[in-house]
């Protein structure tokens, strides 16, 4: 029931956010139609960042408490999370080459997620080379833990990095209204999307597991 | 204290080990050589351009030797489940951190200890002075740390060769691009006030990931 | 400290797989128990979670009323353990080894205590070679030594026999005799575990199959052995 609530409200929200970004909002002056992409853009970033923030929290439960059901959000977490920050580094790049005329940037925060992107391809090839599922779910804690961590330090040193070069400003003055509800509508809605996948992919890997252990004990049974 | 002793027995057990042995090093260092001689050629050897790319080929050299260093470290416990010797005696998990991250720490400040003077020789470059020297202790500190923890993780995967890097390299950005930086502005003829910035986030690094690891480690041994 | 040991209910699960379900024991001071069981029925995860290198999913186990994981230092010091692997640096010699694993333990008059170890099961002449270089049986028997170094009250062993011929075999029941210790061990050889042990215990899929409180006969251990096997 509530997954359906969920569903319910991230798919008119995101049909709303449709119509705002491509029809409602006026576009920007200076940077013309492609500063649309802004508007996802952001979301996208801020839901990687609470997938990830999720992952961290969740692998502490579980090694807390060894219990299978915190694994299976963390691991659900990481998934989306890894989908959202992909698409973030292309929606960032499709930006970059009209607004600066390059595909890639070294800009803090896009260099910030470029790295935290080759952490979560790591604890997916961590626990893909692991066997049996309680080390998985253990060591896949362990990179989830210390990824996290790394998080500010990665923004910071590279911050630094950069400030020996200029600056980038990505808007001169503020958001106009009609941007400013744009973007929230944008951000309330990819929120919505997000809780409803981490619910929807932790029941099917509760699912799974399931299976498989029904799986096992036919053929135990049957050897 | 006490757990400081037992840590130093491991950690003497690791370099008496290479004593017998000469494993490490004698690879380590011919691999560092190599692959300072291959960029040479990459980069041609003239002044300015050694002045130019020399600093991010030494840690990235540094980065590489680590890496084997510590693969290798966890390789002799697990060949005859010696790990499981240190878990029934009477230390705790956090001592036998402790000492394989020591271990480590002395290996790779041992590594650089040679490789640097050879640099120094092909590159015509002076290397010692008391800033590059604690850069060097700076960053080593932090390879060592996580180095250790994925070490011991990557060691009970089934692509232990794959899985130390992929983690690794994420995961020390902060320390590598310290490093890097700090290291070209020392050459460049500045001094501590410069690189203080460098080296607070060296240290923040330390700090954060010794003692997270310190606290991890356990979960990753203990089944 | 006291050598008693008290199993209470141990579960184990890897993933869905139950290794180990609700199996208790409990050994006197001094005795020895001989644990039996077909392949998987969860004998070494029992001696692993009762050496503490694995944790149990519930409940505990006690030495001298101690819990192993809250007392573990004093629990450890008390402890050998012999595993299938010797737990030996094959890059060190056997001495070095052996003052390693006595440095852990403080292990007083160390010299003494090595030499006089590695003299009872015939390895001093190679004291000062690579483990590396060693035979299988005699890895084994200075698996033995190392778990004894510190004159453990309670000695875990899995498979103890395994590559040692008679006369190490031998030596190694002499040296557990020294003092009195608790033993508990796995033997793949009925009648041989059998004439070690003053108790016998079955493991059949992770739960205790056969334990009787006394001395049972040999005949009825087979019986009891055949019918596990007959379930597993």
């Amino acid at each position: 029931m509530k997954r359906k609530i969920l569903f319910a409200l991230s798919s008119v929200l995101i049909l709303l956010s449709f119509y705002m970004v491509l029809v409602f909002v006026p576009t920007e002056i200076d940077m013309g139609i492609v500063q649309r992409i802004f508007y996802y853009h952001v979301p996208l970033a801020w839901i990687a960042f609470l997938a990830f923030f999720v992952v961290f929290t969740g692998s502490i439960i579980y090694l807390a408490k060894r219990s299978t059901k915190w694994d299976n959000v963390a691991s659900a977490s990481a998934e989306i999370g890894l989908v959202f920050i992909s698409l973030m580094l292309i929606t960032g790049s499709i930006w970059a080459k009209p607004a600066w005329g390059v595909w890639w940037i070294w800009e803090p925060r896009l260099t910030t997620s470029l790295v935290l992107w080759f952490i979560y391809v790591a604890y997916f090839i961590v626990r893909g080379y692991v066997s049996g599922e309680e080390r998985k779910a253990r060591f896949g804690a362990v990179v989830g833990i210390i990824g996290f961590l790394n998080v500010p330090l990665v923004f910071l040193s590279v911050t630094l990095w950069r400030t020996q070069h200029p600056p980038l400003t990505i808007f001169s003055g503020g958001l106009e209204p009609p941007m400013l509800a744009t973007l929230l509508v944008c951000l309330v809605a990819f929120n919505f999307l997000y809780f409803y996948l981490l619910s929807e992919r932790s029941m099917m890997k509760n699912d799974e597991r399931m299976l498989s252990q029904i799986k096992e004990t036919i053929a135990r049974r049957n050897a | 204290m006490k757990e400081l002793r037992y840590a130093f027995t491991i950690a003497s057990k690791d370099v008496l080990t290479e004593i017998r042995t000469r494993e490490v090093l004698s690879s380590v260092v011919i691999f560092a050589v190599l692959v300072i001689i291959i960029f040479n050629f990459a980069f041609g050897s003239s002044e300015q351009a050694a002045g130019l790319v020399a600093p991010g080929i030494l840690w990235v050299t540094f980065a590489f030797t680590g890496i084997l260093s510590l693969n290798r470290s966890f390789i002799m416990e697990k060949e005859e489940d010696c790990i499981e010797g240190l878990m029934v005696a009477p230390l705790s998990r956090e001592a036998v951190y402790l000492g394989k991250f020591f271990g480590n720490t002395f290996f790779i400040l041992l590594i650089q200890l040679i490789v640097i003077p050879i640099f120094s020789l092909l590159f015509n470059i002076s290397f010692f002075n008391l800033e590059l020297v604690t850069i060097t202790i700076l960053a080593t500190l932090g390879f060592a740390s996580v180095g250790t923890l994925f070490a011991a993780m990557a060691v009970n995967t089934r692509a232990r060769e794959l899985v130390l890097p992929v983690l690794f390299f994420p995961v020390i950005t902060p320390v590598l691009i310290a490093a890097v930086n700090a290291s070209a502005q020392v050459l460049d003829g500045q001094s501590f006030g410069a690189i203080s910035q460098w080296m607070g986030v060296m240290g923040a690094f330390d700090v954060i990931f010794i003692v997270a690891s310190y606290l991890i480690f356990s979960f990753i041994i203990e089944e | 400290m006291i050598n008693s040991i008290e199993v209470k209910s141990l579960c184990r699960n890897f993933g869905s797989f139950k290794a180990l379900q609700d199996v208790s024991l409990v050994v006197k001071p001094g005795e020895t128990l001989a644990l039996f069981g077909h392949n998987g029925a969860g004998k070494t995860t029992l001696l692993k979670v009762m050496s503490t290198v694995m944790k149990p999913s519930s409940g505990s186990v006690e030495y001298g009323g101690r819990d192993i994981h809250k007392d573990s230092g004093i629990v450890r010091a008390n402890l050998g353990v012999i595993s299938h692997r010797s737990f030996l640096y094959s890059s060190l010699t056997a001495y070095d080894n052996l003052v390693f694993y006595s440095k852990l333990y403080g292990v007083v008059d160390r010299e003494k205590r090595i030499k006089q170890l590695l003299s009872s099961l015939g390895l001093k002449a190679r004291m000062y070679d690579k483990v590396g270089t060693y035979s299988r049986g005699m890895q084994q028997k200075l698996s033995i030594a190392r778990a004894l170094l510190h004159q453990p009250g309670i000695v875990l062993m899995d498979e103890p026999e395994s590559g040692l011929d008679n006369k190490a075999s031998e030596s190694l029941w002499k040296l557990l005799s020294e003092e009195q210790r608790t033993v508990v061990f796995t033997h793949h050889n009925l009648e041989k575990g059998f004439a070690a042990a003053d108790r016998v215990m079955i493991l059949s899929r992770g739960k205790v199959f056969f334990a009787p409180d006394g001395k049972c006969s040999l005949a009825e251990l087979q019986d009891a052995y055949s019918a596990s096997l007959e379930t597993a």
